[in-house]
Order: C-alpha cells, then structure tokens, then sequence
C-alpha cells in the first residue's frame, strides 16, 4: 500500500511538472514572453508562433524525449548494462548516418524527404549500429568494455557524417549541421502526427513486454526458466527500442544522456525497478527532462539557441558519473 | 510416480557432446544427485534437462510428455531452477525476488491474484525468509539469498527441482540447513529434486539416487549404498594422494611414506586423533592390534604404515602379538592411550607392558619428537 502511494505521489509530481514546463515553453521564447491569460487569446486567434512553431516544439521535445528514456531503459534490461543508452552505443549516431546520407541524396535530387521515411532511414542506421553492438557484446562481456566499444562505433558514425555532410550542397549544410546536433527547432504540426502515431504505439507495445521485463532482471537463464521465449523477447527488445531512439534522431537528431540519465532518477524517485512502473514513469521523466532542456536550450543565450545535447550533457553526465560511483560502493559493502 | 526420464540423452554445446547416452530417472518425492570431477559436464546435463540448452541427440520425457512439445509456460510450471551463479539484480528486493516465482501464472501484465500473494507468503514462511522480504537482494548474506532462491523456485509450485550446486557459497551451517530443507520440500511436498554436489558426504546423506559423471558418460548410478563405495569414489575422482572414507564420509590425506619411528596401540576412537596428529607431523606410524570392527580401524587402515589387525570379536592371538612386537622394536616410542582393556584386547596391554619395559611407552604424542 505505501509503495503504491509512492508511485501515485511521484506520477503527480513528474506530471505536474511536465504541465508547468510544458506551458512555459509555449509561454516563454525570443519572439517575446506572454502572460498565460495572453497565451490562451493568442491561442484563440491562431498566432502562428504559438500554435505553428511553440506549441508542436513544446510537443515534440516531451514526446521524443520520453520515447529516448524509453529507449535508454529497454537498452539497460537488455544488456544488463546501467550505463548503457542509445546515444553512448552508438545506437543514435548511427542513425544519424543513415539520416544524413539519406537527406543528402534526396536534397541532392531535389526531393524533400516525409516524416516516415526519415523514420525508417533512421531505424536502418540504428538496427545496423545495434548490429554491431550486439556482435561485439557476444565476445565482450565485460561492461565497460561493451560501452567503449559503443561510443568508439558512436564516433566512427559522426566522423562519416561530418565527411558526407563536408560535401554537401552549401545550402543544405546549415540545415544539416544544426539537426546533427540536436535540435527541436525544425517541429512542426505535420511531423508530430507521424511522431505521436509512431511513439504511441511504440510504447503501447513497450508496456506489454513489461511482465518479461521483469523477468528478464533476474538474467536469461532465469528468465527461461520462467517461461520467457527469451529469444523472440530479446528480437522485440531491440526492435523496440530502435525504433524509438531512431524516431528521436530522425527529428531532432542525437541526443545525448537521456537514456541513461532519466530511467536512472527514475529508479532512485520512486524507489523501484519494477517496469510496470518504470516504463509509463521514465516516459514522462524523459518528456519533463526534455521539456526542460530544450527550454534552457532556447532562453539561456536567447535569442541564439545552443543544441540540445549541450544542456543534457551538463546535466546527464553527472548522473552516469554517480551511477558509476554508486555501483562501486555498493558491489564493494 | 516417475515424473521425469531421458532416454538416450546426449547433451552438449553446439555441436559437441559432452555427456552421451544419459539413461535417469527420477520419481516424485525422490532425490537425485549427480556427482562427478568439475567439467565432467554436471551442469550440461542439468540445463538440458530444464531444457535451457537444446539435446544433441535423445529425449528428456516430463511427466510421460517429450519435453520440446511442451509450451514454455507448461514446462515452467512442471519445473523450477536454481543455478551456481551470482544473481546480479538492481533495486529488487527479496519479497520480489520471490514473487518473480509466479510469473507462469499471471496475466498479461503479471499482477498478482490474492492466490499468487499467499503462494508467495508461505513459500517464504516455508523457508524462514519472510523477515528478508523487504531487504535488497543484493545486500544479504549467501545463505539467506540461497534461502530466498530457494522460497522462489518453491513459489512456482514445481514438481521438479532443478539445483546446480546449491551449496557453493554457503559455510557449513548454511550447507546442512539448505540440504535439510531440501529434504523437507522433497519428503513432505513430493517434490522431485535433482541436483548436482560437490561435496560428496553430503550427497551420500542425502541422496536417493546417485550419479556419477565422468568422461562424457555415466559411470555409475544407483542407490547411494551402490554408489558410495571406496572404489567408486577413489575411481571417480581418481584420488590420488588421499582417500575418502565412505562409511564416515570424511577426506584423508595420503599416509606418510617412510621408515615407521612410531607405534600406536589404540582402539575405540582413542587411536583416530593421535593417527591425524602424526599424519599433520608428517611422521610414519604403525598402528595395533585393531580389531575390524573398531571404530578406529577405518581410520587406520587410511593412514597407518603398516596396521595389524584383528578378526571382528575375537581375543587378540598370540601370533598377532608377536608381529606387533617386533614392529615396536625398532619404534622410537609406543603410544597408548588406552587406560582400560577388555577380554578381547587384553593382548594390547601386553604389548603396553612391553613398551613400558622397553623405556619408550607414552600416553599421549605431545612431546614427540
């Protein structure tokens, strides 16, 4: 019983706290700040700032942020890794490539490329990187070694990107080069569509796996015993959370540490692990993180803005740095 | 009730076998050990039966059933495992450890029914593990986690127990208290446990069958009475320098070669302590006259030089006295710490006498050399 008021206290907090951030970004920008009784008159009369640029941004920064805890989540139960997450796997900068290489060719020709298939060049680029991650931990065991590994496949992927970019049209690579670092400021109405459809269901079927999830932390061999077809769970494991982070970068490019980051406050805030709770609670721990940094993202410097990243670093590094340190400790007493 | 049995089982990895032709079964309410050298493939065998490696060859019947026509759920609620490794878990403490027993029989999203929450309850209560429940799995001792281990697999409500070497980890207490409940669960739940052990002692004592692994096959299988045999064992480890004394199940260490310096009269227990003793000193002894049903006389027969010995009841023959004597003359010293003789071994207290007379008759090894 008190773990269940637990839970319900700590959905409220991180609820309430996606509303307020989510009204202070459409609220707040370089364009000027309103009021909230102005906002919903502006709201009425259709401002194209609110409604066509604000209010999908707010959107799709909570949506996609979400969608990469998530991700960052189901990629910690597979590999039984706590610092594993798309972003230091690699899992995103791959999809980065592919996105890139895809634009390129398509702006190459003329063709502006549509949501979906943004989406599906991204989970090209991150099934091929999870490839490569899954090869490698087949030979290493080891932890740490796995995510090396990952951030060295992460680097190889944006050293190939910046040369694809390096030779692109001059006037695609302002573009470009702003989504390669991450970015929500390219929302708009159209994409969020493909966005929510996409996540939604995503996360409809994350949910479901819950109950292997939960077996699944007890290891593999236990797992089986249990009943779990862990080979077909582990082929939904990974679709899933590709399709996730690969919807992330496919809109708002590489981001980094919420994967790791969010799922990890996560745990600690409501004192579980269980994935029934933890899947619903990081996606809304990633939306307010998201919310969060893509606000800060905007107003720090405002009117320039910096990437997105460059305030989830500041603030989701640390948290790998205490999980590490925790973890010592702990396996130490 | 036979509730499982393989045929022709060969199990192994990839392509390679590793034990062939494995022909067990086992009833409900029975316990099955298996033993054998380490890498002789005891937890091969194991995980093929649970059916978490694939058999290379033959069959594995649960329940009258081939075991890879049954659903994944279905052979989850015939059968439960507990492996040798270290379970790593985050933030999960015991009680869900536990609970994590009745995941082949929740729903969807694996809520637990009032029915699942009181199986849960009295398999700890079973295993004394209810004060655990809410500690993280991680921060308790061996023991306790096997207990709590132990609580989940009975929570799934198996027929057949799966153990691979359930007592590694755990000191002697723990071992003994594992393997009492161990008993428990089998006697009063009928379950079926098959389990591998290391410690050969204890799987005589509490095994109903036995099974030995070794060189890819089954060497010898039967009731422990079968089994525990000085041969079998000596064979099945090749035991070299040392033994094993199946009727006290206690190791020994090689007796010492050499030119015997002692000689120990001993007899009913007296004899085992000062046999160890110059055994740990590393001096050879010659031990006398033990009648074959002395309690020290298995002891003996392990570490003496050289032994004299005694038909079972019979009074000490002259004869037997004789080569004891001559033994003792070229002894540095005679041991005997006999206080009382019988009719039986009144011939031990003639060669006391004669030790005495000698000069080199002492109670005890203290101050040897």
């Amino acid at each position: 019983m008190k773990r269940t008021l637990r839970y319900s206290l700590c959905i409220a907090v991180l609820s309430a706290m996606l509303v307020i951030l989510f009204f202070l970004s459409i609220c707040m920008g370089s364009a000027g700040n309103h009021s909230f009784g102005e906002l919903i008159r502006l709201f009425s009369e259709g401002d194209p700032i609110i409604c066509k640029i604000r209010l999908p941004r707010a959107a799709e920064a909570a949506i996609l942020g979400g969608a990469l805890s998530v991700s960052g989540y189901l990629l910690q139960s597979f590999f039984a890794n706590p610092i594993a997450g798309p972003f230091v796997l690699g899992i995103s900068s791959g999809a980065k490539l592919t996105v890139a290489i895809a634009m390129i060719f398509s702006l190459s020709r003329g063709i502006a490329m549509n949501s979906a298939s943004m989406i599906a060049a991204s989970f090209v680029g991150s099934l091929a990187s999870m490839g490569m991650i899954l090869l490698i931990s087949r030979k290493i065991r080891n932890m740490s070694l796995l995510v090396v590994s990952g951030v060295m496949i992460g680097y190889i992927c944006s050293a190939i990107t910046e040369l694809a970019v390096s030779f692109a049209d001059e006037s695609n690579i302002i573009n470009l080069h702003n989504w390669s670092m991450g970015t929500f400021s390219a929302a708009n109405n159209r994409e969020l569509g493909v966005i929510s459809i996409t996540v939604g269901v995503s996360m409809i079927l994350t949910f479901l796996l819950s109950k292997p999830l939960g077996a699944y932390r007890m290891g593999e061999s236990y797992a089986e015993n249990m009943g779990v077809n862990v080979k077909r769970f582990r082929i939904y494991l990974i679709l899933l959370s590709s399709i996730l982070s690969a919807c992330v970068t496919a809109f708002a490019g590489p981001v980094s540490f919420v994967g790791i980051a969010v799922p990890h406050l996560v745990k600690s805030f409501f004192g579980t692990a269980k994935p029934i709770v933890i899947i619903p609670a990081s996606f809304l721990g990633g939306a307010v993180f998201c919310l969060f940094s893509d606000l800060t993202a905007r107003m720090l410097f405002a009117p320039s803005e910096i990437s997105i990243s460059t305030v989830t670093a500041i603030f989701g590094a640390p948290v790998v740095i205490w999980i590490m340190l925790r973890q010592k400790s702990r396996r130490k007493s | 009730m036979e509730l499982l049995r393989t045929e022709k089982l060969n199990v192994g990895y990839g392509r390679k076998i590793i034990i062939e032709n494995v022909e067990i079964s086992i009833a409900a309410g029975e316990i099955l050990t298996l033993i054998g050298p380490n890498g002789s493939g005891k937890s091969t065998l194991l995980r093929s039966i649970a059916a978490q490696l694939k058999p290379l060859g033959g069959s594995v019947y649960i329940g009258g059933q081939r075991q890879d026509k049954l659903s994944e759920r279905e052979l989850s609620r015939h059968m439960s495992v507990m492996f040798t490794e270290r379970l790593q878990t985050e933030m999960m403490n015991c009680r869900e450890v536990v609970e994590s027993g009745r995941y082949p029989y929740t729903g969807t999203l694996g809520f637990l029914s009032a029915h699942d929450n009181k199986c849960v309850e009295e398999s700890m209560k079973l295993l004394h593990t209810e004060e655990l429940a809410e500690c993280d799995f991680t921060q308790i001792s061996d023991g306790q986690r096997q207990r709590v281990m132990l609580s989940r697999a009975i929570c799934q409500e198996p027929e057949i127990l799966i153990l691979d070497e359930p007592t590694s980890f755990l000191d002697e207490r723990h071992k003994l208290e594992l393997l009492s409940m161990l008993k428990m669960l089998a006697k009063e739940r009928n379950i079926a446990v098959i389990m591998s052990l290391h410690e050969i002692d204890l799987a005589q004592k509490i095994c109903d069958t036995a099974v030995c692994v070794k060189n890819g096959r089954i060497t010898v299988c039967g009731t422990p009475e079968e089994v525990f045999t000085d041969e079998n064992i000596r064979s099945l480890y090749d035991i070299v320098n040392g033994s094993f004394s199946v009727l006290y199940g206690s190791r020994e260490l090689e007796a010492v070669k050499g030119k015997i310096e002692v000689f120990v009269i001993g007899g009913a227990g007296s004899g085992i302590p000062i046999y160890r003793r110059f055994q740990r000193m590393n001096i050879p002894f010659a031990a006398g006259v033990i009648h074959e049903n002395d309690i020290d006389h298995p002891i003996a027969k392990l570490l003496a030089s050289e032994l004299i010995t005694e038909r079972s009841y019979e009074p000490i023959s002259a004869e037997k006295i004789e080569s004891a004597k001559k033994i003792i003359n070229s002894c540095k010293e005679v041991i005997c710490p006999c206080e009382n003789f019988g009719t039986m071994n009144i011939g031990n207290k003639q060669l006391a006498e004669y030790a005495a007379k000698l000069g080199i008759l002492k109670k005890s090894p203290c101050n040897f050399p």
